[in-house]
């Protein structure tokens, strides 16, 4: 026991000697979780490091509120965001308001929207060629008269007030939508599994799958320019060396940058690298292997892993040896930490930004959360149910309560307490995957990415070392189990 | 000489159901007490009285000359040796765990347990070599005795023993018998004993005290007892047993 407050210690000093060491100086750049997103942002961070800024990353946030609040709270400094996105769903503007009308009201909040890159990838509602010939499909408002195909839409296009539910209302449309990742919408629809979705018009799947996008003969979807937004209190220096990138990108180009991480397997960075070195910025070699990186991600969660799991261990065997002779308290505890197991896992996270920003920290707790259940439900049951022959006897040898619990209660309780701790570990492993949506990194970190870019390689990169991680902790408890509960 | 163990006017009940009523008996030193009654006659509870585990609703219990304290009621139970049916050894300690845990607590010396312990399980005709052993590599039997080592093992001049032997075969428990009997004159302990057999309380005890239903019927030296039973009760538990 001793050993393993040791080792919580050890490992919560060095998460936050690792937290200090973030010096006010990195310039943190985030990104959605989608290709286009990490590109530019991607670039935005290439350019600054070619500036001699100390840049970290912080890609693959789960959606468009959870970077914008990040942005708010200072936990990072810009992002690329889409003025259309702005307007709509994040300061409910009416009409196409252009940067400065943006500006004036993102001024209020310390932000500021620099010079957009040129393209706009506008919301683009998509069929397969074939598909449209056969239906005589053009318009959007043509759909109406299409009942027999299936409308898939991503989840945010569903909930966004720009995406369905305004589209839908401008073009009478009535049909029953169901929601998609989006980065899984393509290969759906290539392979004819659903009839219509929506896509972005710079998207590089467009010309590859021969999807025909349908006109939006209304003007429903407003413009979406990209460009950084960034924190006002940023060095001017900075915003200089953004604005460089105004206007460089055409919807064309862009379509061919995504298109080469797509299809042709290029890494962002790689990418990136290219298009600046266009530009005549000379951002030095980009080539990464997948090992350091695999590393780094291992590294980083069996950090959250093992802190989260640290301190699941320590405060639920705590409060386990309070309460376990006090039934009502116990099962109040045990139902309250049921209550927290179903609550879905992203929906957790995402409930822990407000509370805490993004990164390590608000994975940590939810992770902590997720891992109290296991290690409660089995200690206090066991502790609760020792063999009452055997607690009489050790009254009746003199025993106190402190030695009962030592010789007698927790010793024989020691394979059910294993068994919560191994379960919750197995669980953390798994629910740490999805740390990667509020910049936690990790392993979920390049399943995040896969899933952005359909691609089963790298989704792999992070799915395989998470199993292996749990295969290995499941053996690795089930040999600690075994040594301690061997005869002394 | 005062007695080891003496109940006045003790009632016990749990709920509505009345355990013990107004039992008034005392045990004397240095002999064997045995308490013998039918399941639920209230025997293991006026045993559990006696080192605080329950206590009394109504009256007296006294421990050699003294009231069951209320404080500090690990040390007074670790001067009363308890041994239970099946053993009731902790099985994840080794044999010599078990019977020397409270010596360790209590601070002895490595050599004094040992020295302790080594002269247990031969008083107790266990071989050595069982001390590393885990109490289910044990026979039945073997169990039984080193839940009496552990019960002897920091020389208690009180033993409560809760139906010890009934567990174990008849040819087993006639040896452990000697044992208990060789392990009483050699260590001057007083004990009681709760059975429901007359015919080990005959050959172990030299008190007799029959309880029904948490009332006492009789009580008094084993052999004037089973001569001179009091009531047709005590006549017939004494012909459905001995004759």
């Amino acid at each position: 026991m001793k050993r393993l407050v040791f080792v919580v210690l050890g490992s919560l000093v060095f998460f936050l000697c690792s937290g200090a060491l973030q010096a006010a100086d990195v310039i943190r750049v985030g990104s959605k979780n989608f290709n286009e997103s990490y590109l530019l942002s991607e670039i935005a961070a290439q350019l600054l490091e070619a500036r001699g800024y100390e840049v970290e990353r912080k890609f693959g946030l789960g959606g468009t509120l959870i970077c914008y609040e990040a942005l708010k709270k200072g936990e990072i400094d810009l992002y690329v965001e889409y003025t259309g996105t702005l307007s709509q769903a994040i300061l409910s503007l009416p009409g196409n308001p252009g940067r400065d009308l943006l500006n004036e009201q993102l001024a209020d909040q310390g932000l500021e929207l620099l010079e957009e890159f040129g393209f706009n990838n506008t919301y683009a509602i998509v069929v397969r060629d074939e598909v449209a010939r056969a239906h005589g499909l053009e318009r959007i408002g043509d759909l109406a008269d299409a009942p027999d195909l299936e409308m898939v839409f991503s989840h945010e296009f569903l909930q966004r007030g720009d995406g369905w539910p305004g589209m839908s209302a401008a073009y009478g449309l009535t049909a029953d939508v169901r929601g998609i990742e989006h980065g899984l919408a393509y290969q759906a629809i290539s392979d004819g599994a659903i009839g219509v979705t929506d896509a972005y018009s710079t998207d590089g799947e467009l010309v590859r799958y021969a999807l025909r996008v349908l006109e939006d003969d209304r003007g429903y979807f407003p413009s979406y320019f990209a460009a950084p937004l960034v924190r006002s209190a940023l060095p001017k220096d900075v915003h200089l060396a953004l604005n460089q990138l105004g206007g460089t990108i055409t919807d064309a180009r862009m379509q061919s940058l995504n298109a080469k991480v797509v299809f042709e397997g290029a890494t962002f960075a790689v990418v990136a690298a290219g298009f600046l070195g266009e530009l005549g910025i000379d951002t030095g070699p980009q080539v990464q292997s997948m090992w350091p990186r695999l590393a780094r991600n291992t590294l980083r969660h069996l950090q959250l892993t093992g802190i989260a799991l640290g301190l699941a261990i320590l405060v639920g065997l705590g409060v386990s040896l309070r309460v376990y002779k006090n039934a009502t308290l116990s099962s109040g505890i045990i139902y309250f930490c049921g209550l927290l197991q179903t609550i879905p896992s992203i929906a957790l996270l995402a409930l822990m930004i407000p509370l805490f920003g993004i990164g390590m920290l608000p994975a940590i707790i939810a992770l902590f959360l997720y891992s109290l259940l296991p290690i409660l439900r089995n200690a206090i049951t066991a502790l609760a149910n020792v063999d009452p022959t055997l607690i009489k006897v050790s009254l009746a040898l003199g025993l106190s309560e402190r030695e009962q619990l030592k010789h007698v209660r927790v010793p024989l309780s020691l394979p059910s307490i294993f068994a919560g701790i191994r379960t919750a570990a197995v669980i953390s492993i798994g629910t740490a995957t999805l740390a990667a949506f509020i910049g936690a990194g990790g392993l979920g970190d390049p399943i995040v990415v896969g899933l952005s870019l359909n691609n089963t390689d790298l989704i792999l990169q992070g799915a395989i070392p998470a199993a292996l991680l749990a295969i290995l902790t499941e053996l690795g408890f089930g040999a600690l189990e075994r040594r301690l509960t061997l005869r002394r | 000489m005062k007695p080891c163990v003496e109940f006045r006017q003790v009632s016990k009940r749990f709920g509505d159901l009345e355990v013990l009523q107004q039992v008034t008996v005392s045990c004397p030193q240095g002999q064997t007490t045995a308490i013998v009654g039918a399941s639920g006659s209230g025997k293991t509870t006026l045993l559990q009285l006696v080192n605080g585990v329950l206590r009394a609703d109504a009256g007296v219990v006294e421990v050699f000359g003294a009231s069951v304290p209320l404080t500090d009621v690990e040390h007074f139970r670790r001067g009363i040796g308890y041994a239970v049916q099946g053993a009731g050894l902790f099985p994840h300690m080794t044999a010599r765990q078990n019977v020397t845990l409270v010596a360790t607590l209590e601070g002895w010396s490595e050599s004094a347990i040992e020295e302790r312990f080594l002269d247990l399980l031969k008083q107790m005709d266990l071989p050595e070599d069982i001390s590393r052993r885990l109490p289910r590599e044990l026979s039945g039997g073997q169990q039984q005795r080193l839940g009496l080592c552990r019960a002897l093992m920091l020389k208690p001049k009180l033993l409560l023993l809760d139906e010890p032997f009934s567990a174990v075969d008849p040819i087993t428990r006639v040896e452990i018998y000697e044992c208990f009997s060789y392990v009483k004159e050699h260590e001057g302990v007083s004990s009681l004993l709760v059975t429901h057999d007359l015919r080990e309380a005959r050959r172990l005890a030299e008190h007799l005290i029959i309880l029904r239903e948490g009332i006492v019927q009789q009580h008094g030296d084993t052999s004037r007892v089973l001569n001179e039973p009091a009531n047709d009760y005590v006549r017939s538990l004494i012909e459905s047993q001995l004759s």
